[in-house]
């Protein structure tokens, strides 16, 4: 069983959702993403998404762009964060690494290259946000030899026959975008996030993260009573960015959200 | 190859390249495009619509025009210049956008969005979304606002909001990724045109064939005036759009040369450079696997060229098909090559091309005096020069 399927299964034994941040590697310097990790599963979180930075996030929004202008600015890369994930798995065999970014870096490794590296650096899960199951069937397969999860999105506009097919193709989890835009962007509705949730657990037996729109404890405890894990990305970053003349201050402020995320979510 | 040229397949694939490379929430508004587009590229009704607009708004067929004294002056193949210059707008771009407007009329669609680089294109957008009366935003990088000023004014008094794109090399490569993420946020009521033959499935395939106008009334016309096919076409290539319009109704014409002309900016030696097919390597960018300016890591390379229109990492998917199958040739012209062409055909014709035309201008200049006086080349001279103005005059010490 892979680790991100033990791990879903733990928290439902546990009555438990699952609390995943997404943070991009090497932002806002390669230093700081390591020590991070490793407090952030202190702080209770489950699953841990690290962004490969990418120069065109095209599904972004301008807070997760800037984080991966300034990991790039430290050529940060593909290989060194893998080599990150690599480091972080020295001492914590039980949480989960979800790679998440863009296809064009993986284009360059090659696919086979990218799933052995992935292998060696004892990856957990591959979500490309530009690779759609219609592109994806080669990789996804490179991937699951390995036994590395992909995991695919879904949105709200995607219909019965979409979530089937990720459901077939993708293994792991599913990531559910709960709004129509990019990252970072306006409030999420939670009875549109319910209503679509219905749907797709009408047809996948997949765990289901959902993401996009989580700013804040109280947003983080209704999305937690809609599916099985709870994805929040820009407003962590937003920590950094606002703190970057003072790190230490930016990762407890970071640690301080998890942990009322964590705290809401179990109540 | 080309005996039955059939690209793409039903997927957006030629070959290696080209497909449909998006985030999820963008696969519904493609498949829907896909749909309305294979739906009425076979609807009479539509395609006289369409011809209607290209003859009475665009001011269809351009003419080709005999480069009389040029080509005397080179002492090589006779040169005609497919004048889409003289275009409703000055270039090429309007074929594309009158046709994508329809489109978007039909489908219900009450909001255009477009990038544009030099501005060609936004214009284009702008002009045609006035004449229905649909709201218009066009994104434009930063640094391409500033050096296309007029092409800015002249959206904003057509009635669109050009929005300023700082991120990331602040070019077109960024207006597009902007215009991706206005998209995926307002896919209910937003039609996005695309100006080049880039972007996921079915843009390449469907912008060239709007633009494809261009190469099936240059065909008819070499026919009318010198009684056979041209020896070699050339076309500048950024995204491509131009060139593909020119080239695709030639593809089964194995006699008929396609030349590409890339922007090579300060030398490709200089990597200061828009020259993917020729100095590029393949990758994926904007919805669709091509050759691409990328480093080791996949990261791409910011570009550089002295018109904002060919300043692009990438190149539509087709052609990064014509270049392995060998079908058609890419070479490249820099900055200051550009520039001898621009003054040798305002001076040898009275005619004022786009600083992207320029290139394949400065190339047609290497390439006719290789070849006979009873060849003939047609080069396409995608737009007028009246944009650059400003650009050319700073370069001179002109304030204007």
């Amino acid at each position: 069983m892979s680790r991100l399927a033990a791990k879903f299964e733990e928290l439902g034994k546990l009555g438990r959702k699952a609390l995943i941040p997404f943070v991009t590697a090497g932002d806002p310097t390669p230093d700081f993403t390591l020590p991070l990790m490793h407090e952030m599963v202190e702080a209770g979180v489950d699953v841990i998404e690290l962004g490969v930075p990418f120069s065109d996030p095209m599904a972004d929004g301008p807070v997760i762009q800037r984080a991966s202008e300034r990991a790039l600015a430290h050529k940060m890369s593909l290989t060194k964060t893998l080599a990150l994930a690599a480091e972080f798995r020295k001492t914590n065999q039980q949480t989960p690494v979800v790679l998440m970014g863009y296809l064009n870096p993986i284009e360059a490794m090659g696919y086979e290259g990218f799933a052995n590296a992935a292998q060696r650096a004892d990856i957990d899960g591959v979500l490309t946000v530009d690779l759609p199951p219609e592109e994806g069937e080669h990789c996804a397969a490179l991937l699951k030899e390995r036994e590395i999860d992909t995991i695919f999105l879904l949105a709200p506009n995607s219909t019965d026959e979409r979530i089937t097919k990720m459901s077939k193709l993708g293994s792991g989890y599913l990531y559910y975008v709960s709004l129509k835009g990019v990252t970072g962007a306006g409030h999420l509705n939670a009875a549109d996030v319910e209503n679509k949730l219905k749907q797709i657990k009408a047809i996948t037996a997949l765990p289901v993260g959902i993401g996009f729109g989580v700013k804040d404890a109280e947003t983080a405890q209704i999305i937690a009573g809609l599916g099985d894990g709870v994805v929040v990305g820009s407003a962590l970053i937003s920590k950094i960015e606002n703190n970057l003349d003072d790190l230490d201050r930016a990762k407890s402020e970071i640690i301080g959200l998890l942990s009322a995320m964590r705290q809401a979510m179990d109540n | 190859m080309t005996e039955k040229y059939n690209m793409p397949d039903t997927r957006g694939h030629f070959g290696p390249y080209g497909g449909m490379f998006v985030a999820e929430t963008l696969i519904p508004p493609i498949q829907e495009l896909n749909a309305a587009y294979q739906r009425y590229l076979k609807d009479p009704e539509f395609i006289s619509e369409l011809d209607a607009d290209l003859q009475h708004y665009v001011g269809r067929p351009s003419p080709l025009y005999y480069a009389e004294r040029w080509s005397r002056e080179l002492g090589g193949a006779q040169i005609y210049l497919k004048r889409e210059d003289l275009n409703h707008t000055g270039s090429h771009k309007i074929n594309n956008t009158v046709g994508q407007a329809l489109l978007a009329k039909r489908m219900g669609k009450t909001r255009i969005i477009a990038e544009t680089g030099a501005g060609q294109h936004g214009v284009a957008t702008a002009t045609v979304a006035a004449r229905l009366g649909l709201e218009c935003v066009v994104y434009m990088g930063a640094v391409d606002v500033a050096r296309q000023s007029l092409n800015v004014y002249r959206m904003k008094l057509l009635g669109a909001t050009v929005v300023a794109v700082e991120s990331g090399s602040k070019t077109l490569k960024d207006a597009l990724n902007e215009a991706l993420r206005d998209w995926v946020t307002n896919v209910d009521n937003t039609f996005y045109i695309i100006g080049t033959v880039a972007g996921p499935h079915p843009y390449p395939a469907m912008v060239r064939d709007f633009q494809a106008v261009i190469g099936r009334e240059a065909k008819q016309q070499c026919l009318d005036m010198a009684g056979k096919l041209p020896d070699a076409l050339v076309a500048c290539v950024g995204g491509g759009s131009n060139a593909i319009g020119l080239f695709y109704p030639f593809i089964e014409d194995e006699s008929v040369r396609l030349i590409g002309v890339e922007a090579a900016g300060d030398g490709i030696a200089s990597g200061h450079h828009s020259a993917p097919l020729c100095a590029g390597r393949p990758g994926v960018l904007h919805g669709n696997r091509t050759y691409l300016m990328a480093d080791d890591d996949g990261e791409i390379i910011e570009t550089h060229s002295i018109s904002a229109g060919l300043d692009y990492p990438g190149v539509g998917p087709e052609h990064a098909w014509l270049k392995d199958t060998g079908r058609a040739e890419y070479v490249n012209i820099t900055d200051n090559e550009a520039l001898e062409g621009f003054y040798a055909l305002t001076r040898m014709e009275g005619i004022i091309p786009a600083l992207e035309s320029a290139h394949a201008m400065a190339y047609t200049m290497k390439l006719a005096p290789t070849m006979r006086k009873d060849e003939m080349i047609v080069v396409n001279l995608s737009g007028r020069g009246d944009k650059d103005m400003q650009t050319m005059a700073k370069r001179e010490g002109i304030e204007l």
